[in-house]
């Protein structure tokens, strides 16, 4: 029950002299860093801002379900075609779109502009495009997925939802890290 | 500390790293297909004509229009780490404006179970073929290719060329009006 937890918890603090809350903090701090490591690491490696994405809408279903987790990367190198799955933003909206190129056209120069379309959408996304545009830039484009995995994405989905929840779970990972001893 | 709350995050860390690793070793079990496959196409009626898009506008382009003999059998490419195959024909293509041209002009979505013989005769493509100005009268070297993005239940979304690749040469005149 929770009053055997907090008498549990207060005890430990207790017990903890100067070196071990310092040492507590300290493990706190690495966990946090190194989350942020691989992160930026991964920023690096793959080019794209934003290099896992999770999946909101069901426009790609059957393929890819809300909450379905994505792995870009961004090379400018590597041409953009037909039948990828792009990620880009359209001026105006704050959440990126998560589609399937359709139609290509490449000049000499080296500028490309596309349309795309969601595999579960009836018609192609120039609906969706800010009032006047006609087709995508290479600018617009966050990633293209190359990697799937599926319904880790539903954790950050939930916590969106709920912020309450999110703030419950982060409050007791942080009491958890920071009064956790090493045995 | 060896309360509920620990034990309870023991086994959920234990369920989540057991989880982890089987999607894992599964994704590494197929990593090395190749997802070869052949597929014959072919276009009994090749058309053109100049028509203005108007979903942009009225802008006049040249639309293709072709009807399509597709011949595949993608069933052996269900292994047991994929779920969906994306099946996609495209036409590529070289113009005066542009070193690279695009389109698809058909697809369909088979999902594990379905089956994924493809036997089409005559069928009508399912998005218009627009160029992206006059491209298309009379180019001699329109190329067809059947195309699938492998979708798996965890690992790499690859995009795969079916052997067998079919060149158009367009025709040399527009047809007039509505056909």
């Amino acid at each position: 029950t929770m009053g055997l937890l907090d008498i549990s918890f207060l005890s430990d603090l207790k017990r903890m002299n100067k070196r071990q809350v310092f040492y507590q903090f300290l493990s706190f701090g690495m966990i946090v860093s190194s989350a942020l490591m691989i992160w930026k690491g991964l920023i690096v490696a793959t080019g794209s801002e934003s290099p896992v994405v999770v999946v909101l809408s069901g426009s790609m279903e059957p393929g890819f379900y809300r909450g379905d987790l994505l792995f870009l990367t961004n090379d400018l190198e590597d041409p953009i075609r037909a039948g990828d799955i792009a990620v880009f933003r359209i001026k105006g909206r704050d959440i990126p779109i998560v589609h399937r190129v359709l139609q290509v056209h490449e000049r000499d120069d080296g500028y490309v502009k596309f349309l795309t379309k969601g595999d579960n959408n009836a018609i192609d996304d120039r609906g969706l495009y800010a009032p006047g545009q006609l087709w995508l830039e290479k600018g617009d484009v966050i990633g293209r997925a190359k990697g799937f995995v599926p319904y880790i994405g539903m954790v950050t989905i939930v916590m969106n939802d709920y912020p309450k929840f999110k703030y419950a779970v982060l409050g007791l990972l942080g009491i958890f890290v920071l009064l956790n001893r090493e045995a | 500390m060896n309360t509920f709350l620990s034990r309870l995050n023991s086994l959920f860390a234990m369920t989540m790293t057991v989880l982890a690793g089987l999607t894992f070793c599964c994704f590494l079990s197929t990593v090395h297909h190749t997802h070869h496959s052949i597929a014959k196409l072919d276009t009994p009626s090749v058309l053109v004509r100049q028509a203005p898009d108007y979903m942009i506008g009225h802008e006049i382009n040249d639309l293709g229009h072709m009807t399509l003999n597709i011949d595949a059998d993608l069933n052996h490419l269900f292994n047991w780490n994929v779920k969906q195959l994306f099946v996609y024909i495209t036409a590529h293509y070289k113009t005066e404006k542009n070193a690279f041209n695009q389109v698809v002009l058909w697809d369909k979505i088979i999902r594990r179970g379905e089956s994924a013989r493809l036997q089409y005769s005559r069928v009508n493509p399912k998005y218009y073929f627009w160029d992206d100005g006059f491209g298309l009268r009379g180019n001699p070297n329109v190329t067809l290719a059947l195309q699938y993005n492998v979708i798996p239940n965890s690992g790499r979304l690859l995009n795969i060329y079916a052997e067998g690749r079919h060149v158009v040469s367009m025709p040399e005149n527009y047809i007039k009006g509505r056909a």
